[in-house]
């Protein structure tokens, strides 16, 4: 478009700080010396180092990242699934039930969602574990994967599957030598976006979650209403560090396919 | 060949309706049931052993009670309305402080708009747990912002912000932030600068161009926005229950203190589907709005 004008470059400025000056704070505040987290009394790294040493957390973050790895992946095949049929087969008996039940969770308030799992959980006697999270957030992620993986979906030519068809492939070759790898960026951003859900997720895992199996979002949240502590802080600051690498370097990396995209599409013109 | 397309239906639609639409149903009746002294602690349950006659006591045992006594008690509906105003207002804030940022993305060199688009979706990914626990060390009687501001000199003694509703919407508007931005700027990206350029060239002022052109152009994405806003801060039950104070009424928080602290299930279930109800309407609302901008696309 054109010139940025000064309101652009003050309104820019203003939500970005807005944005991020929070996260500043709390990651400037992990390396406090005070337990206070409000008055700065020197550099520090001993909130990580206690940080290590409490079991209960190292224990709620290896449960966290069990369940969002367990639940993500099995997110990842139902919902591709969901989406390859949603577009790709036409009518079939219960479409409209189908495609309803994969966008109402999308909408659907969290604690609703937590309580209706949880009532579901009880009524066939099954205890409640990292099983149950793990059920429930599969459950909800794979919406999230169908809706990222089937608007890819219907962007590629349909033709190709069908090429592949008339030459002989098996359905199932043709979805995996042609279908899959097209789709297979929107299949990894779909994981991680369902990785990240279940990582994140408080309400439903507290509904789903039995005394035997504690989040790490769990854990936070029943010491933070306590008030602040420079631990959560520091653990906060860790999970910053590692979504920031994260989020930086897949764009790096989608950025680089681009160009190697558009180099490749350059060199089969000439 | 057959059986695998049969399968391929079959596995997710088999698990949705297991652990979806069942669990709803169960809510559903649930809420049609009586609060006991049992595990669990709600009656009739189905007893299939007795058959038909104990399908149909369990039936005529079901009533509309709960419902009822949603509507006599006033921390109900006042919490109802009130999760509705506090989704109403910071939506509308939300709007306001998204919108200026969404138009000066969208204004910005072209080759800075990845990086600005990634500097959006980054606190996206990041722990919403985190994001609103990052506000209670800056809300706090002694907190960041109290110090800021004594030390400027803007107040003389520290205002009480946390706990309170204010707080509550300064979290919805901070972690909501992006839902707002993302659509607006997808919609301003898109807009034809020809088209403001031939406002300018018969005589339009800048202003005058960005009221006629711009702002009609970006509805579709504002209204997305205010949706994708709205829908989740009526049913929020961290920010409410971290940042809001003994007055902040939400439903969301309602339906926890009920479920967990007072552990009556059937009335949880009845506020539960009341809320349903409630945000049918913007949900269907929602659906058209997205169907229609996808035909004028296509």
């Amino acid at each position: 478009m054109r010139r940025l004008s000064g309101f652009n470059i003050v309104s820019l400025t203003l939500g970005f700080a807005f944005l991020y000056i929070p996260m500043v704070i709390l990651v400037i505040y992990s390396f406090n010396e005070s337990k206070l987290v409000t008055v700065w009394a020197g550099f520090s790294t001993k909130w990580y180092g206690e940080l290590l040493q409490n079991e209960a957390f190292l224990d709620a973050a290896w449960v966290t990242l069990k369940v969002a790895f367990f639940s993500s992946t099995l997110a990842t095949v139902l919902g591709t699934m969901a989406a390859y049929v949603l577009v790709r087969r036409g009518r079939f008996m219960g479409r409209t039930l189908f495609s309803g039940m994969i966008y109402a969770p999308l909408v659907m308030p969290e604690v609703i969602t937590g309580l209706s799992l949880l009532l579901l959980f009880i009524s066939i006697g099954l205890d409640r574990g990292v099983l149950t999270i793990v059920l429930a957030h599969t459950t909800f992620a794979m919406c999230y994967v169908s809706v990222v993986v089937s608007s890819r979906l219907v962007t590629f030519d349909e033709s190709l599957e069908e090429a592949a068809l008339d030459l002989g492939a098996s359905p199932w070759e043709a979805f995996r030598l042609v279908t899959l790898p097209i789709i297979a960026p929107a299949v990894v951003s779909g994981w991680l976006l369902a990785f990240t859900l279940s990582l994140d997720d408080l309400v439903i895992a507290s509904f789903t979650a039995g005394p035997s199996a504690t989040t790490l979002p769990i854990k936070i949240f029943s010491s933070v209403r306590l008030g602040v502590s420079p631990e959560i802080n520091a653990l906060s600051t860790i999970i910053i560090a590692i979504v920031t690498v994260g989020v930086i370097s897949a764009s790096l990396i989608s950025k680089h396919q681009i160009t190697k995209r558009e180099r490749e599409e350059r060199m089969a013109m000439v | 060949m057959n059986i695998g397309r049969k399968l391929l239906v079959a596995v997710p639609y088999a698990w949705l309706l297991v652990l979806f639409l069942i669990p709803f149903l169960i809510v559903l009746k649930i809420s049609l049931s009586d609060v006991a002294l049992s595990i669990p602690p709600y009656t009739p349950t189905l007893d299939l052993s007795a058959g038909w006659e104990g399908i149909r006591t369990f039936f005529s045992e079901l009533d509309f009670e709960n419902y009822v006594f949603l509507t006599t008690d006033d921390l109900y509906w006042k919490s109802y309305l009130s999760s509705l105003q506090i989704a109403l207002i910071s939506t509308f804030i939300t709007l306001l402080v998204g919108f200026p940022i969404a138009y000066g993305m969208a204004r910005a060199p072209e080759e800075w708009r990845p990086t600005l688009m990634m500097l959006v979706i980054l606190p996206f990914w990041t722990s919403f747990l985190i994001r609103v626990y990052a506000w209670i060390g800056i809300l706090s009687t002694e907190g960041f912002l109290n110090q800021f501001l004594l030390w400027i000199g803007l107040i003389d003694a520290p205002l009480t912000i946390l706990n309170t509703n204010t707080a509550v919407y300064i979290g919805i508007v901070y972690t909501y932030l992006p839902f707002m931005i993302l659509p607006i700027y997808a919609a301003l990206e898109k807009l034809d600068g020809s088209l403001l350029e031939a406002a300018e060239d018969l005589g339009c002022s800048r202003t005058t161009a960005f009221w006629l052109i711009t702002l009609p152009l970006s509805r579709p994405g504002v209204i997305a926005g205010c949706f994708l806003v709205f829908i989740p801060a009526l049913g929020e039950f961290v920010i409410p229950s971290l940042l809001g104070g003994s007055e902040t009424l939400m439903i969301g928080k309602v339906l926890w203190e009920e479920f967990f602290s007072n552990r009556d299930w059937p009335v949880a279930s009845a506020v539960a589907i009341i809320l349903l109800l409630i945000l049918i309407i913007p949900i269907i609302m929602f659906q058209r709005n997205q169907q229609i901008s996808r035909e004028r696309e296509g």
